[in-house]
C-alpha cells in the first residue's frame, strides 16, 4: 500500500506501483490539471512538485512518491494567487493554455527557490517545458514580474 | 469489374461517403479543398466569404446571447478555442455592441450544430473575418431588445433610452434598469430587423480594439481547472489506446493478445477494421486496448504481439522521395498552372539565369494536447466530448459511422490544447465512438505522442524549383516555378497527384510580383501518408521558396535584398487575384479583398526599419527579410541571426502584419509571437522523415521544436493597420508563419554566405 499526500489530502493506492504519478493523479484522483504531453520527460506538461521539487509526473512511478507530499496546479496556492499565477493572468501569457499548468509549476518552484533570478536561470530551467503555441517571451516576462512581486 | 473486387463493407462506405458529399453539410469538405460547390446551378451567383461556407453565418441574438436575472451575460461561442483567443475576441465583440460590463460577461462553448450557429470550421484564419459582422449584429440586436423592453416598461419612446454600462437609462428622467431586470421582457420581444439596426460608432468601442482585455479562460488555465478533450471524465468511463498500423494503409496480419489481457486493468482487446482508402477522416484501424486507466491501456498495448501487413506504402522513404520530387521538377511535363508572357523567350534573352531548388519536409502539427476524445455511444445515441476544430464535420461523420440520425449525435466541444490543423480531422473521435459502442460504456481514447507523430495528417513535402532570367540591370524579367508535392486532395480521392487550386492559391498562383513573364508548372507527386492542413498549409513551401529565391536573385544581381524585394514586389497597386491566376483567394471576393502591394511594401519597410536594416553587422551575424501575402493579410518578417560553430541563434525578430482593423490586438500580437517561434522551429530543427513507410520521429526528443533557450530571443510585433472596422478584416492565426523561415534563412546567408535550400537547417552549417 502506497500512501501519499496530494494538495494536503492523504491518499492510499494499492494498484500498479509502476503507474506514473501522472496517470494516478489524472485517472484515479481526477486531478486533470496536470497534463500529458510526451510521457518521456521531454515536454514538462506534467510538472508537479514532489516534496517541493519540480518533477516530471509522467516518468515518476507512484512508488517513488510513497510517503511524499505532492502538489499539483490545483493546489499551488489556495486562491490561485501565487505570484506566478497572477503574473500569468496579468500578461495574458497563455494561448491554448495546455502546457501552462506545467510551465506555472516549473516557474513557481524557480521563483520560490531563487532569490536573484537571472535571464540565464530562467532560460535554463524553463527550457524543460515545451510550448507549441510559442508563449516563451511572455513566460519570461511573467517570471520576472512574479520574481519582483516576491521580493517586494 | 473493378467494383466486384471491392469488399462489400468498403463499397457501402464509399457509397455513403459520396452521398454525403452531395448532401447537406458535405460542403465543408468540398469547399475546404477548394472544389466548386456541388449542386449549384451554373448561373447562380458566386458566393464569397462566410456566405460561401457550409451553413454560412447566423446573427440571431437568441442563439448567441443570454442574460440571466442577476445580469450575467453569457455569450455562446461557436468557434473552437485552440489558443487564438477566439472565445475572448468574440465575447469582446458581442459585449461591446451590447453595452455590457465586461466583468459581467461569461462564455459558453457551442456544440457542433451548424444549422443553428452557422459555420463552425475553425480553420483558414476565418473566425473574426467571417463573424465580426454577425457577432456585432447579435450584440446590437440584444441591446436594442433591452432598450425596447425598458422603453415599454417606462412607456417612453425608444429614442429616449440608451443602454450603457450594463443598464438602460432614460435620458429625460435619469431612471435606470439593469440588464438582469430587463432580460425576461427583452427575450419576449421580436428580434429587430437587420437593416434598421444601429451599430456602434467604432470610435465608442470599449473592448474591440483595446489591448488590455484579459483572456476569458485565464483563471481556469492558471488554476488547472480547464477541460480539454483529454480531461473529460464520465461515470463508468473506460480508457483506451490503439496500436495502429505503422505504415499508412497497413493492416493487422496476426495478433497475439494473450499477454496484453494479463495486464492488470486491461478489460478487452478490440480489432479495428482496416482503413478506408482514401482515408478522409476515417480511423486507421489496428488493435485497441481498453482498460480501467490510461496506464493499464498503455501497458497492455506494449504487451500486444502484432504482425503487420504493411500494404502499398511500405517502401516510402524520405530520401528516395526527395530524389523522386527532384527528378519531377527537372522536366516541363507538369500541369501548366500559370503562363503569362513568354518565359522561354525571356529566359533565352536574359543577361543572367539563376536556378535554385528548395526542399521543405513533412511536419507534424504536434499540438501539446495530442488527439483525445471521450465518447458515449449507448441506447441509440452518440455523445462525444472532443477537442475538434470542425465540430459539425465531426457530427456528420459520427452519424454516418454510428448509423444514427444526426440529431442523435451530440458533439461537445472542449478547449483544444493546440490544433494547428490536426484537430480539423476527427478520426480520433470516430475511434473513441467505435470503442464506446463496442464496450457499451463511455470510453476515453488517448493518443500518445508517439501515436501523434507516427500517424499525423502530415504537412506535405515539397520540392520547389525556381528559375529566373535577369536583365542587364539585374531585374527579374522571367520566372519559372515548378512545384511538386503530394496534395491534401489525396485524403479525399484515390491517388490524385496534382495540387488543388486552394493549395496553389496559397502563395503561388497569387504571388504579387512585378515580373512580366511568369510560368508555373505542377509535376505529379503521389501521397504515401495522410496529408493534411498544417497552420498556413501550402504557404509554407511556396513562401520559403519564393522569398529565398528573391534574396538569391538579389545576390546574383549584386543588390541589397531589401531594395530588391521591394523592386520585385513592384509599385503600390491593387491586384485582383483572379486576374493573375488565383481563382480561390481564400474564398473571398477579389473585389473586396484585392492583394495590395502597397500594404505588402509597408509591412516590409516597417520591419526593415525596426531591425535597423543596412547597419554594420559583426562577423557571423546577419539580417534577413521576407514578405508574404496569405489569408488575405499582408505580413513581413525581418530576422537577425548569429551563427557560431554552425549553430544558429536568433537574437531578434521583427514581424509586421496588416490584417485590417484590429478586434483583439493583444491576441494578434500573441499569434505573431507564436508564429515566429513555430517558424523558427521549421527553419532550424523540425522535420518528420520516413523510412520503410514508418515515421522516424517518435517524440519530442527527435521531433525538435523550439524551447525557450533555442527560440528567437526578442520578438517585436508591429500592427500596421489600414482600414477601419467597416473594411474587410484579414486573417491572423496563420499568416504570420510563412515568411518566418525564409527571413531566417536569408539572414543565415547574410551571416555566413551559405545558402540553405533544404529545411530544416539542422547541422548543414557545421563543418
Amino acid at each position: 500500500m502506497i500512501t501519499l499526500t496530494v494538495n494536503g489530502t492523504e491518499h492510499s493506492f494499492d494498484g500498479d506501483p509502476e503507474m506514473p504519478l501522472l496517470w494516478y493523479l489524472r485517472d484515479e484522483l481526477g486531478l486533470t490539471g496536470t497534463k500529458f504531453g510526451c510521457g518521456i520527460a521531454q515536454c514538462g506538461a506534467c510538472t508537479i512538485h514532489l516534496d517541493g521539487y519540480p518533477t516530471f509526473a509522467c516518468i515518476t512511478p507512484i512508488s517513488i512518491a510513497d510517503g511524499s507530499d505532492v502538489r499539483t496546479i490545483e493546489g499551488l496556492a489556495e486562491n490561485g494567487d501565487h505570484p506566478v499565477q497572477v503574473a500569468w493572468r496579468d500578461l495574458n501569457v497563455s494561448q491554448c493554455g495546455y502546457c501552462q499548468a506545467g510551465q506555472i509549476m516549473q516557474a513557481a518552484a524557480l521563483v520560490d527557490s531563487t532569490p536573484d533570478l537571472t535571464d540565464e536561470d530562467i532560460d535554463t530551467v524553463m527550457s524543460a517545458n515545451l510550448c507549441r503555441c510559442g508563449t516563451y517571451p511572455r513566460i519570461r516576462a511573467a517570471i520576472k514580474q512574479a520574481a519582483e512581486a516576491r521580493t517586494e | 469489374m473493378m467494383s466486384n473486387r471491392v469488399p462489400e463493407s468498403l463499397r457501402i462506405a464509399n457509397v455513403s461517403r459520396r452521398s454525403l458529399l452531395l448532401g447537406m453539410g458535405a460542403g465543408s469538405l468540398v469547399l475546404a479543398i477548394g472544389l466548386p460547390r456541388p449542386g449549384r446551378a451554373q448561373d447562380a451567383p458566386v458566393q464569397f466569404g462566410a456566405d460561401a461556407m457550409p451553413n454560412g453565418w447566423r446573427d440571431d441574438p437568441n442563439v448567441f446571447v443570454s442574460i440571466a436575472e442577476d445580469g450575467i451575460v453569457t455569450v455562446t461561442v461557436h468557434r473552437s478555442e485552440m489558443g487564438q483567443g477566439v472565445r475572448t475576441s468574440i465575447a469582446m465583440v458581442v459585449a461591446d455592441e451590447l453595452e455590457a460590463d465586461w466583468d459581467m460577461v461569461r462564455v459558453t462553448q457551442a456544440p457542433g450544430n451548424e444549422p443553428r450557429y452557422g459555420n463552425q470550421d475553425t480553420d483558414g484564419s476565418r473566425s473574426l473575418r467571417h463573424f465580426f459582422g454577425p457577432m456585432r449584429r447579435a450584440g446590437a440586436s440584444a441591446r436594442t431588445m433591452l432598450e425596447q423592453a425598458a422603453a415599454e416598461a417606462w412607456d417612453v419612446p425608444l429614442s429616449e433610452v440608451r443602454a450603457e454600462g450594463h443598464v438602460v437609462r432614460h435620458a429625460g428622467s435619469d431612471r435606470t434598469m439593469g440588464f438582469g431586470e430587463l432580460a425576461a421582457a427583452a427575450a419576449a420581444l421580436p428580434v429587430p430587423d437587420r437593416e434598421g439596426l444601429r451599430l456602434k460608432d467604432p470610435a465608442t468601442f470599449r473592448y474591440v480594439g483595446k489591448a488590455d482585455i484579459g483572456l476569458v479562460d485565464n483563471d481556469d488555465i492558471t488554476r488547472g481547472t480547464t477541460t480539454y478533450g483529454i480531461d473529460v471524465r464520465r461515470e463508468g468511463m473506460l480508457y483506451a489506446v490503439i496500436a495502429r498500423p505503422p505504415v499508412f494503409g497497413g493492416s493487422v496480419a496476426s495478433l497475439d493478445d494473450s499477454a496484453a489481457l494479463q495486464v492488470p486493468g486491461v478489460e478487452r482487446i478490440v480489432r479495428l477494421d482496416p482503413p478506408a482508402i482514401p482515408a478522409e477522416f476515417q480511423p486507421l484501424g489496428g488493435v485497441a486496448v481498453i482498460a480501467r486507466n490510461t496506464w493499464a491501456a498503455i501497458k497492455g498495448r506494449e504487451a500486444l504481439v502484432i504482425e503487420w501487413e504493411d500494404g502499398p506504402h511500405a517502401a516510402y522513404s524520405s530520401d528516395d522521395f526527395r530524389a523522386e520530387l527532384e527528378a519531377a521538377v527537372q522536366t516541363g511535363d507538369g500541369k501548366l498552372i500559370l503562363n503569362r508572357g513568354d518565359v522561354d523567350a525571356a529566359l533565352a534573352e536574359a543577361e543572367t539565369r539563376v536556378v535554385a531548388e528548395y526542399y521543405i519536409p513533412h511536419l507534424a502539427q504536434a499540438p501539446m494536447e495530442p488527439p483525445a476524445a471521450v465518447a458515449d455511444v449507448r441506447d441509440g445515441s452518440c455523445e462525444v466530448w472532443a477537442c475538434v476544430q470542425a465540430p459539425q464535420v465531426t457530427r456528420l461523420r459520427l452519424a454516418q459511422r454510428m448509423e444514427l440520425p444526426e440529431e442523435d449525435v451530440t458533439v461537445n466541444v472542449t478547449l483544444l490544447g493546440g490544433g494547428f490543423g490536426r484537430k480539423s480531422k476527427p478520426d480520433f473521435v470516430l475511434e473513441a465512438a467505435i470503442l464506446s459502442r463496442e464496450m457499451g460504456a463511455p470510453v476515453k481514447l488517448t493518443w500518445t505522442r508517439e501515436d501523434d507523430l507516427h500517424h499525423s495528417y502530415y504537412h506535405t513535402v515539397s520540392v520547389e524549383r525556381l528559375e529566373a532570367g535577369l536583365d542587364a540591370q539585374g531585374k527579374a524579367v522571367a520566372w519559372l516555378h515548378r512545384t511538386a508535392a503530394p496534395t491534401i486532395g489525396s485524403i479525399f480521392a484515390p491517388d490524385p497527384k496534382e495540387k488543388l487550386p486552394f493549395e496553389l492559391g496559397m502563395g503561388l498562383t497569387n504571388m504579387p510580383l512585378d515580373i512580366p513573364n511568369v510560368r508555373a508548372e505542377n509535376p505529379q507527386a503521389p501521397a504515401h501518408v495522410r496529408i493534411g492542413w498544417y497552420r498556413s498549409v501550402s504557404n509554407i513551401p511556396h513562401a520559403f521558396a519564393i522569398q529565398s529565391f528573391i534574396a538569391e536573385l538579389a545576390a546574383a544581381a549584386g543588390r541589397d535584398p531589401l531594395e530588391y524585394l521591394l523592386e520585385t514586389i513592384g509599385p503600390a497597386r491593387l491586384i485582383d487575384p483572379s486576374e493573375i491566376g488565383d481563382v480561390w483567394n481564400y474564398g473571398e471576393d477579389p473585389a473586396r479583398y484585392p492583394i495590395d502591394t502597397g500594404r505588402l511594401r509597408a509591412v516590409t519597410e516597417t520591419v526593415a526599419e525596426a531591425i535597423g536594416w543596412g547597419r554594420q553587422m559583426p562577423a557571423g551575424s546577419g539580417l534577413g527579410i521576407a514578405a508574404h501575402y496569405s489569408f488575405v493579410s499582408h505580413v513581413a518578417v525581418a530576422a537577425e541571426v548569429e551563427v557560431v560553430d554552425g549553430a544558429v541563434r536568433i537574437p531578434r525578430v521583427e514581424i509586421a502584419i496588416d490584417c485590417g482593423a484590429h478586434v483583439n490586438p493583444d491576441r494578434i500580437r500573441s499569434q505573431m509571437e507564436g508564429a515566429v517561434i513555430m517558424g523558427a522551429g521549421q527553419a532550424l530543427t523540425a522535420e518528420i522523415t520516413f523510412q520503410d513507410g514508418r515515421a522516424q520521429q517518435d517524440n519530442f526528443d527527435t521531433y525538435l521544436i523550439p524551447r525557450m533557450e533555442t527560440a528567437p530571443r526578442e520578438i517585436n510585433v508591429h500592427l500596421v493597420s489600414s482600414g477601419g472596422y467597416d473594411q474587410p478584416l484579414g486573417g491572423v492565426g496563420e499568416p504570420g508563419l510563412p515568411p518566418v523561415a525564409p527571413a531566417i534563412v536569408n539572414a543565415i546567408f547574410a551571416a555566413t554566405g551559405t545558402r540553405i535550400r533544404r529545411l530544416p537547417v539542422a547541422d548543414q552549417l557545421r563543418s
